[in-house]
């Protein structure tokens, strides 16, 4: 199949510090890609490397990243703009702070499809509509008229969701979309995002640190530590015989549903120290690479 | 937010209501003042000279009694409250607008025009504002538009430093993250997204604004270099009610009473303003 998302070697640094070290991803068009990781891991770094919306400081010092075979670095400011609005978008952690707190909800959604699908005005109130019914938000001409604060946290989310597929990107990148949710409200809210990304066929980039949501949603997964992918594969294969001794040991630090009662460890220390031992020298290398270069 | 509960929110606070209730009359007055005033405040009476209010015994023609040159005191505070709105009025919004856009520019795009700005900020600060004020009149000639000029030129430090500091904390906000993402344009993002956040933090500043610009205002006509002498300014009523503290002592007090009146209107509505403003947007 083809790959949507090709991220080849990428290095990231901020203010001088090695965040991603060669990082190697490929999402396939249509695909739930799984990217999984410690804290720390470098996870949302390379989300927001793809979106272009890195903080101040970080750069990227190597490596290449193709949507849809267009190279991102080479894509001018104003061309990347119009592809964010209309072929790849987000779903942000924090659905409490994601929303702008000024404009009600209906404005917002409807602001995305104005803006990229360049809908008038009653068009895009009509699909904003749509969107929040399909959602599942119980009455969307309420939601519609209401400010964020008046709504909880699953239902923003469920906005943001609704935001995310709403010009049916190719590719959606969901930075932990459930951890800022209580328990009950993320198996739903994960389970919209599984739907419509079937019904819609798109590809989903899914951040998380919960293996749990990896196994229950993910067609393939990466696993990243200190900036660097250090295991990929389908998911099955993968959560049946974890190559990597960092995979295992993150596996055994996991509850699982299908062995209750089973003994947790916890990921053991030598093993993470030496991994960043190995990323250390590995910038030094780079480095002294560099300096010959 | 709803609408409804900020302004049940609004007429709840008592510093709104006063403060407002300020206001609103010093609007009336300063609009009606023609209908208001019961004489021409220009028109001489040397007859009727240095008379004292009419419950002390003076003519009941003259409410508030008479100036040295028999012009009504009553009709001359009345018109003066128009030069203290206009100055309060225009000279704090264009303050608001020439700080606000700076200190949009500076906090939101940073790089060298944020050094600039920020630099420009600092040294205009170091000098004491009321003596900056005075010199610029009189450098660009009495009047009432340096009056307005000098108090914008003084003045748009506060808005700038304020918007320029509040923009830095916006910008940080997941909701900008959001709108880049869906590919807003920076300017569309500055000016559509996170301006009407600061909008609460304007209206507060702008009120307090009108405040000092009516202080200002009296002093720089108190000194002579506001509006021609004979059309009535409360500062320029001070100072030739100075001339006779000793035996008409209310013509001095009642234009202070007018000015204190006013500016504590101002700050109040200010103040309450910030209370009810603060925690519904910071939700
Ligand atoms: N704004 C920033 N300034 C400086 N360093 C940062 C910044 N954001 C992240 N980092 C660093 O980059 C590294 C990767 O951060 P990233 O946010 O990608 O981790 P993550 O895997 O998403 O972790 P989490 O599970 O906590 O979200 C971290 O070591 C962090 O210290
Ligand atoms: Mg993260």
């Amino acid at each position: 199949m083809k790959d949507i998302l090709e991220i080849d070697d990428l290095h990231l640094e901020i203010r001088g510090m090695a965040v991603l070290r060669g990082v190697d991803l490929n999402v396939a068009a249509g695909q739930v890609h799984g990217l999984v990781g410690e804290t720390g891991a470098g996870k949302s770094m390379v989300g927001r490397a793809v979106l272009g919306i890195l903080p101040g400081g970080a750069r990227i010092t190597d490596g290449n990243m193709a949507f849809d075979g267009i190279d991102l670095a080479q894509l001018p400011g104003a061309s990347r703009r119009r592809m964010l609005g209309r072929h790849m978008s987000l779903i942000p952690q924090d659905p409490m702070t994601a929303l702008n707190p000024v404009y009600r909800i209906g404005r917002q959604l409807s602001d995305v499809l104005r803006h990229s699908l360049g809908l008038g005005r009653g068009a895009a109130r009509r699909r904003a509509l749509e969107l929040l019914d399909e959602v599942r938000i119980s009455a969307p001409e309420r939601v519609f008229n209401q400010y964020p604060h008046e709504l909880s946290g699953g239902m923003r989310q469920r906005v943001l969701i609704a935001g995310a597929f709403a010009c049916g990107p190719k590719l959606i990148i969901a930075d932990e979309p459930t951890t800022a949710l209580d328990v009950t409200v993320q198996r739903e809210v994960l389970r919209l995002i599984r739907r419509l990304q079937r019904n819609e066929g798109t590809a989903l980039l899914f951040v998380t640190h919960d293996l749990g949501v990896v196994a229950k949603i993910c067609d393939r997964v990466s696993v990243i530590h200190s900036g660097r992918i250090v295991e990929c594969g389908p998911a099955e294969a993968l959560f049946s015989a974890p190559q990597h001794p960092y995979t295992r040991a993150l596996f055994a630090a996991t509850p699982r549903y299908d062995r209750p009662g089973e003994r947790l460890m916890p990921v053991p220390r030598q093993l993470t120290r030496r991994m960043r031992d190995d990323a250390a020298a590995y910038d030094q290398h780079r480095r002294a690479m560099a300096r010959y270069a | 937010m709803g609408e409804r509960r900020l302004w049940r929110a609004l007429a709840g606070n008592r510093r709104v209501v006063l403060g407002g209730g300020v206001v609103v009359l010093l609007v009336v007055v300063a609009l009606g003042a023609p209908l208001l005033a019961p004489e021409d405040p220009l028109r001489q009476d040397l007859l009727d000279s240095l008379l004292p209010p009419r419950w002390s015994g003076g003519d009941p023609r003259y409410l508030l009694g008479t100036d040295g040159l028999g012009r009504d005191i009553f009709s001359r505070l009345i018109f003066g409250a128009r030069i203290a709105l206009t100055v309060a009025v225009v000279a704090a919004s264009l303050a608001a607008i020439l700080g606000t856009v700076l200190g949009l520019v500076a906090g939101y795009f940073g790089g060298w025009a944020d050094m600039v700005i920020s630099r420009l900020v600092d040294i205009w600060m170091a000098f004491p504002p009321v003596l900056l004020s005075i010199v610029l009149v009189a450098v660009i000639g009495a009047g009432l538009h340096s009056v307005i000029i000098a108090i914008v030129i003084v003045d748009w430090t506060r808005f700038c430093r304020v918007v320029r500091a509040e923009v830095l904390v916006q910008r940080e906000q997941d909701y900008v993250t959001s709108a880049v993402t869906i590919g807003l344009s920076r300017w569309r993002i500055l000016l559509g997204e996170i301006l009407p956040n600061l909008l609460p933090v304007l209206l507060v500043l702008l009120t307090l604004e009108m405040g000092i610009a009516v202080i200002v205002e009296a002093i720089l006509s108190f000194v002579g270099l506001s509006v021609a002498s004979d059309f009535p300014t409360w500062g320029g009523l001070i100072q030739e009610g100075r001339q006779y503290v000793y035996q008409s002592w209310w013509l001095m007090a009642l234009p202070v009473a007018c000015i204190i009146v006013v500016v504590v209107g101002f700050n109040a509505l200010g103040d309450g303003l910030r209370a009810v403003l603060d925690p519904v947007m910071r939700r």
